[in-house]
This record gives structure tokens, C-alpha cells and sequence, in this order.
């Protein structure tokens, strides 16, 4: 099984429990006798024997083990706590910690722990010796300068810890070489850490940089003198290493040294090695550039975890942090219009640099708050496998696109419809095994569902290659539910029937299953995304499948929108929903049964007062002599807003109406203008 | 400090009331108020309080008086109702009085007030008479009325 897409999971969670058991170990010190911490410290260590065990990291589940077995006896008051066992813990603590840091590297995670077990299992058993080895041998600090010329000495005063000398004998053992590089920069140099960072550059090229002294962070932040170590391993010569450094200015005279025959013999003599008395562990702090490009490690099936660096924030932080970026796109805006009024140059010059960071501001936030789908999708394998039992149909799912992010408030409310058009592909869409062969089709039913960015929207399919939609059936049943009558279904082109299925009351599940088909059906889908700002489309080709399209917005926070104007009120119309704006005569208005309409390109178009809809009262402003139209789309349909002036497009910043004011028809949210005036967003998704 | 209530005494068409000083959070002037299409007829509207948006309520529809212009002495007092924020419109607002609990008196039981389910009590200062107002049922427009 692929463990990987659990493996970040694991180290994050692994990283926590290491430091909760860190923090109480050091209560526990303070408090020796508490029950209560060591119930903490017993479960995480519990939890990380689990999880290890899970992931099949055997020396991790060991070593937790034997703490537990020591932390059961502490509890049941059966040992006596002790500086020394609280030292012992803290000893496997570390131990852990490095562990976690080898397996978040690429490595196994196995570590010598044998000599921990051993003091663990004695003073479990109360034979505890009087002189633990200590685990740290107290390493002398190595010297920044390596100046020995004695390639023995190079190698055992470069600590090496298991990883990094795993990789050096693989790459030996693949007839690579291990080379030892002094880099000397010219004192005089201005940007010693460009310098490194080129050193690195030409070194990645013709190899692998596989430790550096000092640290590669204190490298890059100039914290060396005039010259740096590097571990090198290449298939090239000598020379050419030699050649890739000196083409660098003001690299002068780099020192560079075989030390695969040092290696090798060293190795072969064990001093090495490792023994479980004398580890050369240090937490490893991972150079983070020195092995990403892992040539020699292909044939290695390990995949190296990225040791992202993550935070996890409480989510209420992240909404008022997005609310505060919204506050400063709303005074930048109102900055905006009085730099545009007074014309101070310097004013305008400094908003536009603003504007640009706000923006980022803006991109960054928006980008914290994206999760990626996933999220959502991982449940549905298992719910696909359940449902196809059930149904005793064949069911393959392929999952494409899990990595697109969207927002999370989008995020949390998808899953639902997402369930829900599943279950129907799978329920009405698929069709049982002997009926797909006797169609000619695989046995197995293919569902895909997936997930792509379009320009500022995500779009999420779900497609089958099921028995597709039937036009026919759908009309019979939308006339006998009375959705449409039977002289307007004649003139239905098939993607109007197809969209039938999405009216309220419509559900063509001839029995009723516990799967689909209650009736509350596709509508409640549709809402849902109309309520999210998105919309959805359905492609069907009889006998060959259905396809659900859902557009929804990256964000449903910030949006671009056009400001109009009715009377002396000022609405917003989300830009998402606005195909085009256009103007046209009063005697070019037109009546289909009460209805007006206006021709468009040759084709009718409905037409919808707004300050009808949105009851506004009649001013005296003079008006324009043509009326404005904001032609607006939902799924297939349009539908022109009739609209007294086009103010301009802007961005808006999103605000609830709160509780008093919820569920008003027509009305999407408000938003706050330049001038610091409220204006309403119109939901244009419930006006047609 | 227990035995005494701290109010807020406003004036509604010439009549005192009071909102208990825990439950406001502040009072503004009058500022542009924009209207709800479809909103409860008590809601004036949403008004912009340093970025956040919040409805408003105008009380003297709520105690169908008569309405009035807004003027110089008009101010929004902002309630903080579990933690949702509304404004209520009044006519002026006087200070801010603390009255020992024995100076409040229970609602006048029988038909005396039209309004009697909106107020909590009646304070008595001096010659005074604040009517308390109970801000939870009068913001709950859609369980009543």
C-alpha cells in the first residue's frame, strides 16, 4: 500500500506528540508523582506506537513500547520515579526526534536504539546500572575550518549521521565519488553568499552536495569567514569539479580531495559505522537544497517527504485576518478615489504602489486559506466501494486533479453535493454489469470525478460512462409532474431537458432507493452551488454517459463586481454572473405576455426591472434616455437586469447581513464602497 | 454595586426609556442608512460601523409611533445581543444614570401599556420615569408580531 500520501500526516502529528511529551516530561520533573502527566505522556507515546507501527517504522513502535512499559509501571506506582528514569525518557525523546527528522529525510527511521531498549527493559525490571551510557557521545564541536590536510581526519570530523553516510556508500557502491572541497571566497568579496549560493548551483549540476560546514542556512546568511566545506559526490573527475568552481569570481584556490577510498576503508573498519555505544547522532538539520535532487537515490523506491515547515493556525484567525485585509481593500479604494479627486501626484504614485501591495496582501491570504480538494475527495473511494456493494455493480473511481486548491469556506460546503451527484452516477448513471456487456461496454463502470482551475474559477466534474440521460423519459416525467408543459417540451432542445432534472420535485429513480432519488434530488445540488456563487452544467450523450459540471469561485470572499445604480440607491452585481452590459432605446422594448423583452443578436431576451424587484422608490434624479442592461447568466439562461446607471467595476469585500437580516430574497450580502457607504450585492442567482 | 442598575436614558416621542448599560456597546450619531429591499419593516437598514455591517432597527416603527426626520439629536445606539450587533434608532439620548434595584419596578401588570411585552420594568428617578426596555424581544422580530 502507499503510505506516502499519509507520510506528512504522520511526521506533523508524530512532531506534536514528540513535543507534548517533551512538555510534560519537563512537568513531570517538576512533579514527579503526577498521575495525570504521565497519563499524558503514556498516551502520546501510545499514539506515536500506533501510528509508527502503522506506517510500518518498527524501531519507532519498539522504542515507544519499552517507554510505555516503563511509564505503566510509573503509573501503577509499581517504580519509583526517578531523576534518572526521567532522564531515560528524555534520552528515547531525542531519539524519537531524530527518527522522525531521518524519515521526514528520505530515511527508514531506523536508528541504533538497542542500548536505549536495554536501559528502558532495566529499569523497567529495576536493574537499572548505576552508569547508563550516555546517548549523546559529547562530540567535540567541529571546527568551522577543516584545515587538516589528512583525509582520515576530514572524514571523521564531519559528522555524518546515518543518513548522509547511507547516501555516500549507495553513491560509492554506484561507482560515484566522494569528493571533500575547501572553498575559498576572496575576503574582499562583497556578496560571499551569492558566491555560495553559485558554489551550490554548479555543484548540483555535476553532482549532489551531501553536507556542508557550516550549516547551509549559516552559508547563505554569510555566517562563515572566507571559505566553507562541502561533501560532495559526482560521477566527474576531479578536474571538472575543480573546473565547476573555479570559473566562479573570487573563488580562489579551491582545496578538493578524494575521499571515496577514505570512506570505503573506514567503513570496511567500522569506525564509521555507528555503534549502538558511541552513535554520532545530532539532530539532523536537514541542508535543505543538499539532497533534493536525488539522481543516485532513483533506484531507491523511499520518497523523500518535503520537510515543510507548517503551522497550524485556529481557522477563526485566518477569518479575521481575511477580514482585516478586507477592511484595507476598502480604504485603499476610498485613498483611491481621493487621490483621483485631489490629483496630488505623489498621492497617486504612492496608492498605485499600495494597490500593488494590497494585492499581494490579498493573494497571500487568499492562498493561506486554500486547501487543496483532497480534503473533500479522500472520502469518497471508500463511500464509491460501499455504494457499489451495495448496488452489486462494478464501480471504478478516478479521482484527477485532488491537489487543486480552493477556499476553505468553499471546501467545507461542496462535499455534500459532490456526495450526491456520486451516489446518482453510480445509482441511475452506471448500469449493471450484464447490461454494460450486452451494451458492448467494460463490466466496469468508470466514474471520474475531477477538479481543474479555470481563470478565477475551479471547475469539478463528475462524468460516467453510464446509460446517459434520457430525453424522453424526462420529458414524460417533467409533464407529469407538471414542470413544463407539453406544448413548450416540444421545443425544448436537449440541453433544456437536460436541465429539467434540476427543477425542484424532479426525480426519475423509478423505485425509491436508500442511494438517490427522494425526490429532493439534483435542486438541492443546484442550490447549493447557486448558493456558493456557482453554477452547474450537465452534458449527457445517451448510452455513453453524463457529465455534472460545477463552476465555483476561488474564493467567496473578495470578489470583482459591477457597481450600478437605481434611483439613488447603489447595488453590486457579482462580475462572475455578468456576460456582457449593453443599452438600448425605450421604444426598442418589447412584450411576450406580460413579459418584457429586448432583442439580443437576433435572439429574445427576457428582461427584469430591478428597481421593481428590489422596490425602490422613485427619485427625481434626470435620466439617461437609454436604458442600461446588465445581461446576466445562470447555467444556460439569461436574463437582462434593466438598470439606470453602470457606475463601474470594483472590487468588493463580501460582509454577511448578519442574523436579523437573513434569508432576504434577491440579496447576496452587502458590501462597503470607497465612500464608506453600504451597498447591497445582488444575488442575481434567485432572480431568474 | 450589586443592588443598583446601571441605564442608558434615551427619549422616544417625548417618552423616557432606558437599555441596560451591559448590553450597549455604543451610541453613534445618525449616519447614511441603507435600505433592505424586503427586509421586516422595523429595519431602517444596514449601516457601515467601521467596516462592519449592521442592521438598524427603527424603534418607533417597531412601537408603530408616528416617524419622525432625523435631527441633530438623533443617535444609534449600538446593542451587543450575544455577540450580534444592531443599532437602535432613537430620538436622543441624555446619560448614562445608576438606579438602586428598589427604584425599578415590574412591568404595570393589565391593559396600561400598549407596548408592555417590550419592557422589563419601570424606573423610578425622582419624578422620572424610564420604561426599561427588554432589547432580547424586541429584537426578535421574527418570533413575534
Amino acid at each position: 500500500m502507499d503510505m506516502t500520501q499519509y507520510l506528512n500526516v504522520f511526521l506533523e502529528e508524530s512532531r506534536e506528540h514528540l513535543q507534548t511529551l517533551n512538555e510534560s516530561l519537563l512537568e513531570l520533573e517538576g512533579s514527579p508523582n503526577c498521575k495525570e502527566i504521565l497519563d499524558e505522556i503514556f498516551r502520546s507515546a501510545h499514539t506515536l506506537k500506533g501510528m509508527s507501527a502503522t506506517m510500518g517504522y518498527t524501531d519507532i513502535a519498539e522504542l515507544t513500547h519499552d517507554m510505555e512499559n516503563v511509564l505503566h509501571k510509573l503509573r501503577n506506582g509499581e517504580l519509583s520515579n526517578s531523576g534518572k528514569i526521567v532522564d531515560l525518557l528524555f534520552k528515547s525523546v531525542d531519539m524519537l526526534e531524530n527518527m522522525i527528522s531521518d524519515i521526514a529525510n528520505g530515511g527508514t527511521g531506523s536508528l541504533p536504539i538497542e542500548s536505549l531498549v536495554a536501559d528502558l527493559k532495566k529499569c523497567e525490571t529495576g536493574t537499572e546500572s548505576e552508569n547508563a551510557p550516555p546517548l549523546h557521545a559529547s562530540n567535540p564541536a567541529a571546527s568551522h575550518q577543516l584545515s587538516q590536510t589528512d583525509p582520515v581526519s576530514i572524514v571523521t570530523s564531519f559528522e555524518f549521521n546515518e543518513y548522509e553516510k547511507n547516501l555516500i556508500k549507495q553513491a560509492i557502491d554506484q561507482e560515484f565519488q566522494c569528493y571533500h572541497l575547501v572553498v575559498n571566497i576572496d575576503p574582499r568579496c562583497v556578496m560571499k553568499s551569492a558566491r555560495a549560493f553559485m558554489v551550490f548551483k554548479n555543484m548540483e549540476e555535476i553532482g549532489e552536495i551531501i553536507k556542508t560546514i557550516p550549516l547551509v542556512q549559516d552559508i547563505e546568511e554569510e555566517k562563515f569567514e572566507s571559505s566553507f566545506d562541502l561533501i560532495v559526490i559526482s560521477r566527474e573527475s576531479e578536474e571538472v569539479v575543480r573546473k565547476g568552481l573555479v570559473t566562479i569570481t573570487e573563488v580562489t584556490e579551491p582545496e578538493i580531495k578524494s575521499i571515496t577510498e577514505v570512506f570505503n576503508s573506514l567503513d570496511a573498519m567500522g569506525n564509521i559505522r555507528s555503534s549502538p555505544d558511541k552513535p554520532i547522532i545530532k539532530p539532523v538539520p536537514a541542508a535543505p537544497q543538499a539532497v533534493s535532487k536525488t539522481n543516485q537515490q532513483q533506484s531507491a523506491p523511499q520518497v523523500r517527504a518535503k520537510a515543510s515547515q507548517t503551522v497550524r493556525v485556529d481557522t477563526t484567525k485566518l477569518d479575521s485576518l481575511m477580514n482585516l485585509v478586507g477592511e484595507l481593500v476598502i480604504n485603499k479604494t476610498r485613498l483611491e478615489q481621493i487621490g483621483r479627486s485631489a490629483q496630488i501626484p505623489d498621492l497617486t504614485e504612492t496608492m498605485e504602489q499600495m494597490d500593488r501591495i494590497t494585492t499581494d496582501l490579498q493573494n497571500v491570504v487568499m492562498k493561506v486559506r486554500m486547501v487543496p480538494i483532497d480534503n473533500v475527495f479522500s472520502r469518497f473511494p471508500r463511500m464509491v466501494r460501499d455504494l457499489a456493494r451495495d448496488l452489486n455493480k462494478e464501480i471504478e473511481l478516478v479521482i484527477e486533479g485532488k491537489e487543486t486548491e480552493l477556499d476553505r469556506t468553499v471546501i467545507d460546503e461542496i462535499g455534500d453535493p459532490l456526495v450526491h451527484l456520486l451516489r446518482n452516477s453510480i445509482d441511475h448513471g452506471i448500469e449493471d454489469p450484464a447490461e454494460r456487456i450486452s451494451a458492448g461496454k467494460p463490466e466496469y463502470g468508470r466514474v471520474t470525478l475531477s477538479a481543474r482551475h479555470e481563470g478565477n474559477n475551479v471547475v469539478i466534474e463528475v462524468k460516467d460512462d453510464g446509460k446517459g440521460l434520457d430525453p424522453e423519459k424526462i420529458i414524460k416525467k417533467a409533464i407529469q409532474k407538471e414542470l413544463v408543459q407539453p406544448e413548450e417540451a416540444e421545443a425544448l432542445d436537449l440541453q433544456s431537458i437536460n436541465r429539467l432534472v434540476l427543477l425542484p420535485g424532479f426525480s426519475t429513480a423509478e423505485k425509491v432507493t436508500d442511494v438517490s432519488g427522494r425526490g429532493v434530488g439534483l435542486d438541492a445540488v443546484k442550490n447549493k452551488i447557486e448558493a456558493l456563487s456557482g453554477s452547474i452544467h450537465i452534458e449527457s450523450v445517451p448510452g455513453k454517459g453524463t457529465r455534472f459540471k460545477i463552476q465555483l469561485p476561488l474564493t467567496l470572499a473578495i470578489i470583482q463586481a459591477l457597481l450600478v445604480q437605481i434611483e439613488l440607491e447603489t447595488y453590486a452585481i457579482p462580475l462572475s454572473f455578468i456576460a456582457e452590459t449593453t443599452s438600448i432605446l425605450p421604444e426598442e422594448l418589447n412584450k411576450i405576455q406580460e413579459q418584457e423583452v429586448m432583442l439580443l443578436r437576433g435572439g429574445v431576451l427576457p428582461l427584469i426591472r430591478l428597481n421593481q424587484v428590489l422596490e425602490v422608490t422613485p427619485s427625481e434624479l434626470p435620466k439617461e434616455e437609454e436604458i442600461n442592461i446588465v445581461i446576466v447568466r445562470k447555467g444556460e439562461g439569461k436574463v437582462g437586469l434593466m438598470v439606470d446607471t453602470l457606475v463601474g467595476q470594483q472590487e468588493i469585500v463580501i460582509k454577511p447581513l448578519g442574523k436579523l437580516l437573513g434569508n432576504i430574497p434577491v440579496i447576496a450580502g452587502a458590501t462597503i464602497l470607497g465612500n464608506g457607504q453600504v451597498s447591497l450585492i445582488i444575488d442575481v442567482a434567485s432572480l431568474f | 454595586m450589586d443592588n443598583e442598575v446601571q441605564l442608558v436614558a434615551c427619549a422616544i416621542e417625548g417618552e423616557e426609556y432606558a437599555v441596560d448599560v451591559g448590553s450597549v456597546q455604543e451610541i453613534i450619531r445618525i449616519q447614511e442608512i441603507t435600505r433592505v429591499p424586503h427586509a421586516s419593516p422595523y429595519i431602517s437598514g444596514v449601516i457601515n460601523l467601521r467596516g462592519q455591517v449592521i442592521p438598524v432597527m427603527d424603534i418607533r416603527k417597531r412601537f408603530n409611533l408616528p416617524s419622525t426626520e432625523y435631527g441633530e439629536t438623533t443617535r444609534i445606539i449600538i446593542i451587543d445581543s450575544n455577540g450580534t450587533l444592531v443599532g437602535i434608532i432613537v430620538d436622543n439620548v441624555s446619560e448614562v444614570i445608576r438606579l438602586p434595584i428598589q427604584a425599578t419596578e415590574a412591568p404595570p401588570v393589565g391593559s396600561s401599556g400598549i407596548n408592555a411585552e417590550f419592557f422589563t420594568g419601570i424606573g423610578k428617578l425622582g419624578h422620572r420615569l424610564l420604561i426599561m426596555l427588554d432589547m432580547e424581544k424586541i429584537l426578535g422580530i421574527n418570533s413575534d408580531v
